[in-house]
């Protein structure tokens, strides 16, 4: 083991015990009797406001219902039909943001009904069962293609698969899962829960998964629109903005994206090398993954420095207060100005910054923290598919993911709206009916 | 502090908090610990005859029902009476007698429906020193099968007859345990009276099944496949047992006559809720068996706060002050209309009272953009659905119209004199009255 204290990068410096136990299920299961006490608290609203919040429209009373009256695998079936990455929501979603923000609970008395807690015992109680529990329709003989084999290109593929057409999935990356599998905090999904939820959600048959395959490097649109009936991307955002000040190129100066990839990649966490002193940019979820899961890995001081107030963070306040629980600095209104040191990084200066009528503008004061190794989490960005029209940064849609090029949709975060993994589930979702009806000449 | 003690048909205990007969009172040891608690009396486990003593299923024999968190809400039991020897249990009640002289101990009994059977145990209950006796005409599983039970208290004539024996063999009181497995109260606790009874106490347990298991499609408890119906207790049956007793309260027959409530008593709310409809004490089991005798502390400071808080100096100041406002449906106020109000400020929009208005009832409730849900004052008939199922107590109250209002219902003005079915123009009953 290392000392905790050693500057710069280095591995080791927890011990794998305190590793392991730092990287646990974030939050623990619930037994059955458990749930049954977390369903009881279910008001069963008319037209309930958290299924109105749900970006996939699960009917969260009746599955509650299902729970609460001894039937958690009728209540996982209720879940998938409208999400079938249900499993993996129920670990990531924001939920405060959405279901639980609107539980009726939150408003009455600040402690919503546990639905993601409840969401996940049922999806973990269907899933545990052998076998997929869905069928497929009669093969209808058309073959489409889906780009990317994130919640967005799975969700595409799985409703395809299902109304009985042929699935050819092309993923870049060495492995399928997109963000669930390389992009959230390994606390959120462990065991290996992203990797068993692709296997299980291609049991359906019908969906074929070709990795090492990019758009623009192995494929070319036009010719896959050109072999298939159809094709959906689900691209992501495959590049991260760069970090525009003095030293950025120092070592230590690392996507927080990577840091995250490599990190739920890495086979043994005492191996995966840490800061002593962290900085991470951006304000973001994937910045409090990358700062809290650098605090879990070893490193003594960790900061968050944010360019805006507090309240324009993307994190949701849980995320936050997560953060800060786990001995997380988050520090507002201030923006990188350097990045200093003698080759690598040994030090970030910052400026204080004001919100004024001409935007964002530093003050001119500045302050200095130490910092080995800084991450961006400053955004990330599309590499613009050729031939497609693009709204600013995203690729231009209209009705169910419909883009401008015949016969290609596309949906996730490649397109406009929340770059949140159940958003991403219900574009590819509705993409995927919206194709069946174009292919099949049903209505749509 | 209010005074607790009570005499119920003449015999005084120190609160109103007596065990009823069953199995926390099956034996001396559980006895004394619940006096070493606080229990102001105890009803014996019912005796049987000399001879071999019954015996019980080597099963399961109790079923329950739970609400969430698994807080159990009903009981059910196939327990017979007492599968001890009568001369153990006699010997055990005289010694637990002589060592708490302050305490009521009563003497449940079931033997035959034959005289000579009462006038042999009679003498021998009575010199333990039993501050009276207890006759149990309401088990309904098993002893009923045998024509003792609830067979007895099913047919009025029986009940007199044996409460007759017994007043005729025991020089002590003498109180009848009904049955609610019967269609009118008041006939057994008339017969009760005829016959010469001190009082009654009730209820008994209702049959019951529990649930039903299945996968093995047998009824709970399940004893090697088979299940038979059990008596049911517990916070389940307090609505019925109250509406008992307030029936033999308030009934010209039997008005009058000492009732010891029992049915679900589980806090001093319900006990106090007994009291005012007409018992002179209660009786309580499923309470102890589920959290054990220390409840009584909690039952006995919560009913004496109470009465501080509102004035009564002792436990025969409450009694029956609530029995005059018991009437009959004919003689409800037809004049009295009011409406639903829901506090849109205590609102948490969960929509209940919307569907269960909608769906299940008159279309009295609007629910407007943002989820505002309003009364709609012409349709609603004050059915009080809304307030029953809304999950903010106070959030929605039924508000009632002052006098010479119009109800936009029935576009009628709102009288203020009371006026009832009794002559209400519809009623054809009424109109004969009135010619």
């Amino acid at each position: 083991m290392t000392d905790p204290l050693t500057p710069g990068i280095a591995a080791g410096r927890l011990s794998a015990r305190e590793i392991a136990a730092n990287f646990v299920d974030l939050h623990a299961p619930l037994d059955a009797h458990e749930a049954q006490v977390a369903a009881d608290r279910c008001y069963f609203c008319y037209d309930a406001p958290c299924v109105t919040a749900c970006p996939t429209g699960i009917d969260i009373p009746l599955f509650i219902r299902q729970i609460a009256t001894g039937q958690p695998e009728a209540a996982g079936r209720t879940i998938f039909d409208s999400n079938i990455l249900g499993g993996m929501c129920a670990r990531v979603c924001p939920t405060e943001d959405l279901c639980e923000g609107a539980c009726v609970r939150e408003a009455a008395e600040g402690k919503p009904v546990e639905i993601g807690l409840l969401q996940r015992h049922a999806t973990d109680a269907l899933m545990a069962r052998q076998g997929h529990p869905y069928l497929r329709a009669a093969a209808t003989g058309r073959r489409v293609a889906v780009v990317g084999a994130g919640p967005a290109g799975l969700a595409c593929a799985h409703r395809l698969a299902m109304h009985g057409h042929d699935v050819t999935v092309y993923e870049a990356r060495p492995k399928a899962g997109g963000l669930n599998e390389f992009g959230i905090a390994a606390y959120k999904s462990v065991d290996g829960f992203a990797a068993r939820e692709v296997e299980w959600l291609c049991g359906i048959g019908g969906i074929t998964i070709e990795t090492g395959r990019a758009l623009g490097r192995d494929l070319d649109l036009g010719t896959l629109a050109a072999e298939f009936d159809a094709v959906f991307l689900g691209v992501g955002l495959g590049g991260t903005n760069p970090l525009d000040v003095d030293g950025a190129e120092r070592e230590g100066v690392a996507d927080a994206v990577s840091f995250i990839a490599e990190l739920r990649q890495a086979e043994d966490l005492t191996t995966l090398p840490v800061g002593r002193d962290v900085v991470v940019i951006g304000g973001g979820m994937t910045a409090i993954d990358a700062a809290v899961q650098a605090r879990l890995l070893g490193a003594e001081t960790v900061t968050i420095a944010y360019r805006r107030g507090r309240d324009r963070m993307g994190a949701s306040r849980y995320e936050q207060d997560l953060a800060a629980t786990k001995g997380v600095r988050i520090l507002c209104n201030v923006m990188p100005v350097a990045v200093h040191g003698n080759g690598a990084a040994t030090e970030i200066e910052l400026e204080y910054t004001e919100e004024g009528e001409a935007g964002l503008v530093g003050t001119g004061r500045t302050l200095r923290l130490r910092a080995d190794q800084v991450f961006r989490a400053i955004g990330q960005a599309i590499v613009a598919p050729d031939g497609l029209e693009m709204d600013g940064r995203k690729v231009r849609v209209t009705g169910a993911g419909r883009t401008s090029m015949a016969k290609v949709w596309a949906g996730g975060d490649c397109t406009a709206g929340q770059d949140l993994t159940v958003v991403a589930v219900a574009e590819g979702r509705d993409a995927a009916e919206d194709i069946h009806a174009a292919l099949t000449g049903a209505a749509g | 502090m209010a005074n607790l003690e009570t005499t119920f048909a003449g015999i005084t205990s120190p609160n109103p908090f007596w065990l009823a007969s069953a199995p926390p009172t099956d034996k001396e040891y559980n006895v004394r610990r619940a006096f070493e608690a606080g229990w102001g009396g105890v009803v014996w486990k019912t005796l049987g005859a000399e001879g071999p003593p019954v015996v019980n299923v080597n099963g399961p024999r109790y079923g329950a029902i739970w609400g969430a968190d698994r807080r159990l809400l009903g009981l059910n039991n196939i327990e017979l009476i007492t599968d001890r020897p009568l001369e153990t249990n006699l010997e055990e009640m005289a010694r637990v007698k002589a060592d708490y002289p302050d305490r009521a101990l009563i003497a449940s009994i079931m033997v035959p429906c034959e005289e000579e059977a009462w006038k042999a145990i009679l003498p021998r209950v009575a010199e333990t020193n039993a501050d009276g006796i207890e006759l149990n005409f309401g088990c309904p599983h098993g002893m009923s099968e045998r024509g003792m039970g609830s067979a007895v208290g099913q047919v009025p004539e029986y009940i007199e007859m044996v409460t007759r024996w017994c007043k005729k063999y025991y020089d002590r009181p003498v109180i009848v345990k009904l049955t609610p497995n019967i269609t009118d109260i008041r006939k057994p606790a008339t017969a009760a009276r005829n016959g010469g009874a001190d009082a009654v106490s009730l209820i008994n347990t209702i049959n019951s099944i529990t649930s039903v298991n299945l996968d093995t499609m047998a009824p709970e408890p399940t004893i090697d496949g088979k299940g038979s119906h059990g008596g049911y207790c517990g916070p389940a049956v307090k609505p019925i047992a109250l509406s008992m007793v307030s029936e033999i309260a308030r009934d010209p027959e039997t008005r009058g006559m000492p009732i010891s409530g029992i049915g679900g008593v589980t806090t001093w709310r319900d006990a106090a809720e007994f009291l005012v409809l007409g018992a002179g004490n209660v009786q309580v089991c499923t309470a102890a068996m589920t959290y054990g005798f220390r409840i009584v502390e909690e039952m006995a400071r919560g009913l004496s706060a109470w009465m501080d808080d509102k004035g009564h100096a002792s436990v025969a100041d409450v009694v029956g002050r609530a029995v005059p406002n018991v009437t009959d449906w004919k003689h409800l106020n037809l004049n009295y209309v009011t409406k639903a109000r829901i506090d849109q400020e205590a609102c948490i929009q969960c929509g209940r009272c919307y569907a269960a208005c909608e769906d299940t009832s008159h279309q009295a409730i609007a629910m407007k953009p943002g989820r505002v849900f309003e009364v709609i004052d012409a349709e609603c008939v004050a059915c009080n659905l809304c307030v029953n199922v809304c999950p903010v107590e106070n959030c929605i109250s039924m508000v009632e119209m002052e006098a010479g209002s119009v109800d936009p219902r029935t576009g009628r003005t709102v009288e203020p004199a009371h006026a009832d079915w009794t002559t209400h123009p519809n009623n054809p009953g009424a109109l004969r009255a009135a010619e």
